[in-house]
């Protein structure tokens, strides 16, 4: 559901700009934060229920290195056009699909799958093939130049592009 | 690679079982409850002391399990939806040299080197660009190309035009037998 940056105030903006990376590690987080953001504890977590409510924020807290965390694959498979969303929810029922989108290109969907280790992967991916019936392209991260989707958001060109 | 599972010794001297661990990162994974002491209430749910999970969660930011904790914003409802990858056909020699000068571009969030799947599939590096237009998003490309000198390699770039799922890894399931 889109959002109309509009709606989040100045406090939602620094709470976002502030805390998209080092979320203090302590006893009280919430009330750490709100003391750099010059309100109350109570006011922070509200705001964050709001954020996640909206769907602006889909969670507060740890981010794992994939890598490290356990085994993931990108995949893309080649589906009929007139198939595709059938296949994009076979997919999004596979246990483990954390990205899934559809692209413009023959291979038309491409999604993410993880699991706690390898095998697991492994038998995820070949069931799902099964199901769906057509082959899937996978494609395993070989080496990392650079992983970090925290960025900066432009809220001002944000707002230039929302119909009044 | 192996996921990390090492018996963890908490300040008080007790050691978290590697069960213990899973659990709490299945919950982690999750996100933080929005409470005062969230840690307290984690520690609850997966049968832990609040200073052992402190603990954990400590020691799995300092050996890099943990990248980093914040706020885990969705771009696509506040309308940044021009989502660019971009694949490459790199010579492997030249490979991990244009990786390396994609990384160190702002507007790129993600690089990759993945293996080809001849003949179908002849690329070998990946970056993500994130946008609100397309327009903006190719002309950015366009200038990361000329900057990094990479005009001679060729690259596809391939827009998203539907979002059926995006969320956070779930890696702390039951582990196969």
């Amino acid at each position: 559901m889109p959002v109309d940056p509009r709606d989040l105030d100045a406090l939602d903006r620094r709470l976002i700009d502030c805390y998209q990376r080092r979320l203090p590690v302590c006893i009280r987080p919430f009330a750490r934060m709100a003391e750099r953001l010059g309100t109350s504890e109570a006011e922070v977590i509200a705001r964050l229920e709001r954020l996640l409510a909206l769907g602006v924020v889909s969670r507060v807290g740890p981010v794992f290195d994939h890598a490290r965390a356990g085994a993931s694959l990108l995949a893309a498979v080649s589906v009929p056009d007139a198939e595709r969303e059938a296949c994009a929810a076979i997919v999004n029922r596979a246990p483990g699909v954390n990205h899934n989108y559809a692209r413009d290109h023959a291979y038309n969907l491409w999604f993410v799958m993880t699991a706690p280790d390898e095998a697991v992967l492994a038998s995820r991916l070949d069931r799902l093939e099964a199901t769906l019936g057509y082959p899937l392209l996978r494609l395993p991260m070989l080496e990392g130049y650079h992983i970090d989707l925290a960025i900066p958001i432009p809220w001002a060109e944000l707002e230039g592009t929302c119909p009044p | 690679m192996p996921t990390v599972t090492a018996v963890i010794q908490a300040p008080d001297g007790a050691s978290v079982s590697s069960e213990a661990q899973r659990r709490l990162r299945e919950r982690l994974e999750q996100g933080l409850p929005l409470s005062p002491r969230p840690w307290r209430v984690l520690a609850e749910q997966c049968g832990l002391t609040e200073g052992e999970v402190l603990a954990c969660v400590h020691r799995w930011q300092a050996n890099g399990l943990i990248k980093r904790q914040g706020l885990v914003v969705r771009h696509r409802p506040l309308g940044i939806r021009a989502n660019a990858m971009v694949v490459w056909d790199v010579p492997d020699a030249r490979v991990a040299e244009a990786g390396r000068r994609l990384a160190r571009e702002v507007a790129v969030t993600l690089c990759y080197r993945r293996p080809r799947c001849l003949p179908d599939w002849p690329y070998n590096l990946f970056c993500m660009l994130h946008g609100i237009r397309r327009e903006r998003v190719l002309a950015e490309l366009a200038a990361i190309v000329e900057r990094q000198g990479l005009a001679d390699l060729e690259h596809r770039v391939l827009f998203s035009e539907r979002a059926y799922r995006q969320c956070g890894g779930r890696y702390a399931g039951e582990p196969s037998p």
